[in-house]
């Protein structure tokens, strides 16, 4: 994903406020792909994330007066985008994972890996085929929603630390535990299934193996 | 003192991370020198990372951002954000 400049959006949130609107595309541009990851995160249905998305850049025009520069603009962003997607939920009647959520965070949980004596690397160029993306889709999608939410900041919009924890309002450790916990249970899902996407390996005199 | 497998499952993440210290790192580092297992979930683990990290996985649904911009161009049209 674009790093984040933050000279780039201070010049920018400067002038969009004295009157360029039209700089506001560029502003928000950088910040799409996280809003609407996040949002499908937290709704798991894509109308209604692309619904929430586009009224979170909305809030975020209207709103960025009240930016004030001590965080990040994109963790600014995503705590919007937050409110927007947990506020959704709330009226729809459906914050079906809140206590649930809650609880896993304390539990020690069995979070022991898929035990292998060997691996396979799988290469990206296997994600030319279709299904392993959608089976990697699926295993994330079947994550507890606090899981989720870490994994797709961390993992998949490649966010640090810090600025996961501000986005989500919890702490650094707790980021910290649910990504390992979040991870442990992927390669729990994934690794058996993975194994037939991996090259398969040359023999002794160069043949390839059945 | 040698560290045992459960042991550097519990940090397999930060050890990916390059979050852990040192000295744990060199006790991991050995272990994993003579452990096919824990070596196995290692390189199992990291690979699934640097799988669900590819922009192919999750792809933003096809003209969300045109969709997006002109709904801005909308509101940008509407009202000021003052």
């Amino acid at each position: 994903m674009t790093a984040p400049n933050p000279q780039f959006e201070a010049e920018c949130i400067r002038r969009i406020l004295a009157g360029e609107r039209h700089l506001f595309h560029d502003l928000i541009r950088p910040c799409e792909r996280p809003i609407y990851f996040l949002l499908m995160s937290i709704l798991r249905n894509e109308t209604e994330a692309e619904d929430a998305a586009q009224e979170t850049a909305i809030k975020v025009y209207l709103n960025l007066k009240n930016f004030r520069g001590d965080a990040q603009f994109r963790t600014w962003v995503l705590s919007i985008a937050r409110n927007e997607g947990l506020g959704r939920l709330r009226k729809a009647g459906t914050r079906r994972e809140d206590s649930l959520d809650a609880e896993a965070d304390d539990q020690t949980g069995d979070y022991t890996p898929a035990i292998l004596t060997s691996w396979r690397e799988v290469p990206l160029e296997a994600l030319e085929r279709q299904e392993l993306g959608a089976m990697l889709r699926k295993a994330i999608e079947g994550l507890p929603e606090i899981y989720r939410n870490v994994v797709l900041l961390r993992d998949i919009e490649e966010m640090d630390v810090r600025e996961t924890a501000a986005a989500l309002g919890i702490t650094e450790g707790a980021v910290k535990v649910r990504l390992h916990r979040a991870r442990a249970l992927l390669q729990r899902e994934l690794t058996p299934r993975l194994e037939g996407f991996a090259p398969r390996q040359k023999g002794l005199f160069g043949w390839f193996k059945a | 003192m040698r560290i045992d497998c459960k042991h550097v499952w519990q940090h397999i993440s930060a050890y990916i991370d390059g979050e852990v210290d040192a000295e744990l790192r060199a006790e991991i580092d050995k272990h994993l020198e003579t452990c096919e297992i824990c070596s196995a979930v290692l390189d199992s683990t990291r690979n699934v990372v640097v799988l669900v990290a590819d922009d192919r996985v999750f792809e933003l649904p096809a003209g969300f951002s045109d969709r997006l911009h002109a709904r801005l161009e909308k509101e940008l049209e509407l009202a000021g954000p003052s």
